[in-house]
């Protein structure tokens, strides 16, 4: 099957047929999102949350065992899921269409699309913009994605909690996370911590399935199974304006205060500067209740949550002709507590005091421009440097042992793509990424990797009138470096294939039949290979394989009181093969990682969104919902084959029905996350109850003179649900938060 | 026309298809208990001392999912999950990994590591009688009116990474820490011969600089009065018939292998090692020691078990395999070993990948497979018991007077209400 399909795919790229229009490449200039900013990167450094340092203390001593054990909970099959729900997705251009008659929801019409046109649907994404993005009561990207189908966030609970997404049921490693258009990594454990980036400065959350259609775009948007794209706003200043200032402010619950500011400014005809700056403070009390029927009930407050974090981030824009470019730095540095897992102790008796220092830097540049008629060049570089330091200390908690180990990550990345616009019909591109990473820490035995990757990608795309077809080709080469002879990994070469077509069957009608076959994989994490102890060299990547047919079916009627309607429904099959698992080794006390794991997955995803009038109301409603049967298929001998993996609930959706009229915002959301088990041993130990909230808010925009002021209040989790997403990671209940921003 | 009435119709089709999986994954319910259940594993009423016995889960780091489970002799049925419905009123049910489990007198004890507690429980009924607070604990051992609790969490002195561990010494009838007595780096198993209490110290927290010592406590003035030095990161400890204590070095996973030691508790000297007896977990019957040994092997990417029966008078290895009908192949990582000192039968279990239920092996004393049965998460603790556990809702009916002797100490024999 595959080889068939890399035939027809080699057969597209040769071929030189016929026919008319050009696609992606072509909307350098219209598709600025996406791919062409700049990008990003990581902060995310993302850290282990608990899962890392829990491991390096152990590794060799009892408790090792147990921390083994945990981490083992974490990679191990599936468990890496969770928690879900289902969203929903924005099509911001084609709502663009038809919002202009609708006053009261004018404003959305502004937001800047990420790179998504007509090509756009040609695989499966979801959009949440900027407008809807601060209508929904979300501090995080983490909370906003919640509303997409097809994903869980893995939610250790808190403002300061690890969430990480997992599309699909594939596993959080396979997700790429770009940020402006770059890739965040984190070559140390593969995990962005998706809680850290804040919805303060963002115009466009996106996610994509397979990966994201544009042609021209780095080697890096064709290697993963799925993709996050994060676009921060660009400044939007008209000729009369020459700056742009605004200062924001939120508080709320769990002593929450988290103030802001954004500058931006015309430094000359064609070049513009932002500055966006933030800082968080919380102390992350919160109370949650566990009760059993005919049983106890106890209420108690989670402590040592407390997150204080700054976030501050600059950037150039410039206009060429023919193209733009963009260099943009970023900082963040925070300090966390870790408030540990919810488990039995005597009440109060003991603290816990681990605590955890992040600073994230990066610089990237980028450069989009088109040459000729026939030739344009997209180049990336970014430097990234991550440093986290964990602390956890007996002099504070008695009941721990001391840790205190410290993590440095640098990345420097560079990425040409150069897109060829063959025929008005037929475009191809040709994209090579070089990425170097390095991971230094006071461990005992410590391996001090350091990674190259090559990629190169080479894509194709071809428009009928109508069929739409594409087709990439990703050859991946990593070659590992450690400080001690024969330590390292041995090199890889892998040659992985992604074909879509899109039918139109009745142009015009607004009507898609889509469908997509990708073939990736993710390399094993530094972690994974060279973890003192618990790494194992001789790791093979894990592969994922994807089927995926849908339908989209998009229309706007003008006149009427259903403005738009915009509907997309896919059925997927996803394969997780040679999946990396931890297992116990030689006792108990030491564990290793290996190929193990198999999963396969067979998925619906809808999501519906329209928009309406009702007189001066605007309304739009947006509904997904995701059903997921994920299996593990490891060992047939096993009493569990075939069993739900970890935190994958069967059912999964969620709703957003949100009214403007005349300043005043309205917007009720609803997160719906069905039964599912804690582990592949489907048992009533091991079952979690569905949860669901409900949040609320209101805003008014009230402008005073030149300028603006919006105030919001929210209500989350109206009915105070008690609920976890992770096993002993009790959420929040009811909170509040108020937010004002004053436009100046 | 027909276009809209069909598009609404669609969306009409996905917000019921919502309602749907809404109303049948459904809502919340009320959070039950969750019950035990019971499996007939033989139908064969084995008479003696021995009733039954408990075996103690101890379930993932982080996931509270310490669980007590009971095998009767009377009836042949295991009992999955026993604590939560009889003590529906302890908060977070037994806790986050059991690390131990003994009886003493009419008690049953469970050491609920990350938990930092003992849980005390009534060895009929396995009701909740109290906890004693002891952070970061590992083992317990008793003698007269006291129990032994090891931990981790010793005093911090100037190095926090130099933390030594310590042995608490606690009243069983009032449940009180009466005394500490600091030891070496983390401490593991114990066992007390006379009034000498020997614990060994692991130092598993410290690579590359394991500890490697046995230390020795004089239980008259609770004092530590001298170090054994053995081998490095030392874990189990097993006292036989002739006043010798068999001793397991973990090794440090990568050259220094796995190996048993002796230790002659008359001259408190090394007497003996047996290099090629690789040791993760020992019991002892008669004169017969039950080893096994797991070794991972990066050629294979499999672990290497194997399961040996030592002679304690004469210190030989008698037996490479003492499971004998092949069952071994089936057991990916050997955890817990018991042996019944009545009937001699041989108890494994598998605690497979960690974060699913296990499995609990029975064979006969040939060594052949009577049974199996699926347990919690991480089998691994296993204590004998001879008083048959009440069934519930019948429990408590001589309570009163049971409680009333309850800790009156049965003997020196240090380990349970069963005799080896």
């Amino acid at each position: 099957m595959t080889k068939s399909l890399l035939l027809f795919l080699i057969g597209l790229m040769a071929a030189g047929s016929t026919a008319a229009g050009s696609v992606a490449v072509r909307s350098g200039a219209t598709d600025r999102t996406g791919a062409s900013q700049p990008a990003a990167t990581a902060a995310a450094a993302a850290s282990n949350a608990p899962a890392g340092p829990d491991a390096d203390r152990t590794v060799a001593t009892a408790r090792a065992a147990q921390g083994a054990k945990q981490s083992a909970l974490h990679t191990d099959i599936g468990a890496d899921s969770v928690q879900c729900c289902p969203g929903t997705a924005a099509q911001p251009d084609d709502r663009r269409r038809y919002v202009s008659n609708l006053d009261s929801l004018q404003h959305i019409g502004q937001v800047t699309v990420l790179g998504q046109r007509a090509a756009s649907k040609i695989v499966p994404v979801q959009v949440l913009d900027g407008k809807t993005l601060s209508r929904l009561s979300a501090l995080s990207v983490a909370d906003a994605i919640r509303y997409f189908s097809g994903v869980q966030i893995k939610d250790y609970g808190g403002i300061g909690g690890l969430k990480t997404v997992n599309i699909r049921s594939m596993g959080s490693q396979h997700v790429g996370v770009f940020y402006d258009g770059v890739q965040l990594g984190n070559a140390q454990n593969g995990q962005v911590d998706l809680g850290r980036f804040s919805l303060d400065n963002m115009e466009a959350v996106a996610l994509y399935n397979g990966q994201k259609s544009d042609l021209l775009q780095a080697a890096k948007d064709f290697a993963s199974a799925g993709a996050i794209y994060m676009t921060t706003r660009t400044p939007r200043l008209d000729s009369a304006r020459r700056d742009n200032l605004s200062v924001g402010l939120k508080t709320g619950s769990f002593g929450t205060a988290n103030p802001s500011l954004l500058w931006e400014h015309r430094l000359a005809r064609r070049v513009t500067s932002s500055l966006s700056a933030e800082y968080l403070y919380t102390t992350g009390r919160y109370k949650f209740s566990y009760a059993k029927k005919d049983g106890y009930d106890t209420t108690e407050v989670r402590r040592n949550g407390d997150v204080r974090a700054l976030r501050v981030e600059g950037g150039l824009f410039g206009q060429l002709k023919g193209g733009e470019w963009r260099a943009k730095a970023y900082y963040y540095n925070s300090e966390r507590g870790y408030p540990g897992a919810s488990v039995r102790e005597e009440p109060g008796k003991f603290k816990h005091e681990d605590r955890q220092w992040d600073q994230n830097f990066f610089a990237q540049g980028s450069l989009r421009k088109r040459f000729s008629k026939t030739y344009s060049l997209l180049a990336n570089v970014k430097y990234a440097y991550d440093y986290l330091h964990y602390l956890s200390d007996p002099r504070h908690d008695v009941t721990t042992m001391y840790v205190n180990n410290h993590y440095y990550q640098q990345e420097v990345y560079a990425s040409a793509a150069h897109g060829f616009d063959i025929f008005e019909w037929w475009n191809a591109s040709l994209s090579t990424d070089f990425q170097w990473n390095t991971l230094d820490a006071d461990l005992v035995d410590f391996a001090y990797p350091t990674r190259n990757t090559l990629l190169t990608a080479a894509a194709t795309a071809m428009r009928f009138r109508r069929l739409r077809l594409q087709g990439s080709l990703l050859y991946t080469y990593v070659h590992d470096k450690t400080r001690s002879v024969g330590g390292a990994a041995p090199d890889k070469h892998e040659w992985t294939p992604t074909v879509v077509a899109l039918v139109d069957p009745m142009p015009g009608s607004g009507l898609n039949i889509r469908a997509f076959y990708k073939r990736i994989f993710r390399m094993p994490t530094l972690n994974d290979l060279y973890y003192t102890f618990i790494g194992n060299k001789y790791l093979n990547p894990e592969y994922t394989t994807q089927y995926d047919v849908g339908v989209a079916y998009t229309r706007g009627f003008a006149g009427r009181r259903l403005r738009s309607l915009d509907v997309q429904a896919d059925a997927y099959y996803n394969e997780v093969e040679d999946k990396i698992i931890a297992m116990p080794t030689s006792n108990q006390f030491q564990w290793t990682m290996i190929n193990l794991g198999h999963v396969e997955i067979r998925g619906i995803d809808l999501s519906v969104q329209t928009l309406w009038a009702f007189g001066p109301v605007g309304v739009r409603a947006r509904v997904s919902y995701t059903y997921q049967q994920a299996q593990d298929r490891t060992d047939p001998a096993s009493e569990w084959y075939g069993g739900q993996i970890p935190y994958i609930p069967w059912h999964s959706g969620s709703a957003i029905l949100g009214a403007a009229w005349r300043g005043w915002d309205l917007n009720y959301s609803f997160i719906y996350t069905g039964e599912r088990y804690e582990s592949v041993a489907n048992i009533r130990e091991n079952y979690a109850q569905p949860w669901y909230t409900h949040d609320l808010s209101l805003a008014k925009t009230i402008a005073l003179g030149r300028h603006t002021l919006r105030v919001t209040a929210e209500v989350n989790n109206l009915f105070n649900q008690q609920y976890e997403v992770v096993q002993c990671y009790p959420m929040p209940g009811t909170n509040i938060r108020i937010k004002i921003n004053f436009t100046l | 026309m027909i276009r809209h009435e069909f598009t609404r119709h669609r969306a009409a089709y996905v917000l019921a298809a919502l309602a749907l999986a809404a109303a049948l994954g459904g809502c919340r319910k009320d959070d039950e208990i969750v019950r035990s259940t019971s499996t007939q594993v033989i139908f064969e009423d084995v008479k003696g001392p021995v009733k039954g016995f408990f075996l103690l889960n101890e379930g993932n780091m982080g996931s509270n999912k310490a669980t007590l489970d009971y095998f009767d002799y009377e009836t042949g049925v295991y009992t999955r999950n026993i604590y939560a419905e009889r003590n529906p009123g302890v908060v977070k049910e037994l806790g986050d990994v059991g690390n131990d489990i003994q009886i003493y007198g009419h008690r049953l004890y469970a050491v609920v590591n990350c938990s930092h507690f003992v849980e005390v429980m009534d060895a009929h009924t396995a009701r909740h009688i109290g906890v004693v607070s002891i952070p970061n604990c590992r083992y317990i051992v008793f003698k007269d009116r006291y129990a032994y609790v090891s931990s981790y969490a010793g005093p911090v002195k100037i190095d926090p990474n130099a933390r030594l561990g310590y042995v608490a010494k606690v009243d069983t009838a009032t449940l009180q820490v009466l005394d500490t007595c600091v030891v070496g780096y983390q401490p593991e198993e114990m066992a007390i011969v006379g009034d000498k209490l020997y614990v060994a110290n692991s130092g598993g927290y410290r690579v590359p600089d394991y500890d490697r010592t046995v230390s020795v406590i004089d239980l008259r003035d609770f004092r530590e009065i001298k170090k054994i030095d053995v081998a490095i990161n030392l874990h189990r400890l097993e006292l036989d018939r002739y006043g010798q204590i068999w001793v397991s070095s973990r090794g440090d996973y990568k050259r220094t292998g796995s190996k048993t030691f002796v230790i002659d508790s008359q001259t408190d000297r090394v007497i003996d090692s047996l290099p090629l007896l690789a040791n993760s977990n020992m019991t002892r019957c008669g004169d017969s020691l039950y080893v096994y040994s797991t070794e991972w092997s990066w050629i294979t990417e499999r672990n290497t078990v194997t399961y040996a029966i030592v002679d304690t008078r004469t210190r030989r290895v008698v037996s490479r395999n003492f499971i004998t009908d092949g069952t071994q192949k089936l057991i990916k990582i050997p955890y817990g070993v018991a042996v019944n000192p009545n009937t001699h039968e041989i108890f494994a279990t598998d605690a497979k990948d960690y974060v699913t239920p296990g499995t609990l092996y029975c064979f006969g004393p040939d060594g052949r497979k009577k049974w199996s049965v699926t347990t919690g998460d991480i089998p691994a603790h296993i204590v004998f018991t001879p008083y048959k556990l009440q069934p519930l809702g019948e429990e408590g009916k001589n309570e009163a007077g049971r409680e009333r002797g309850a800790d009156a100490p049965t003997g020196g024999s240090g380990t349970g209400g069963v005799k080896k």
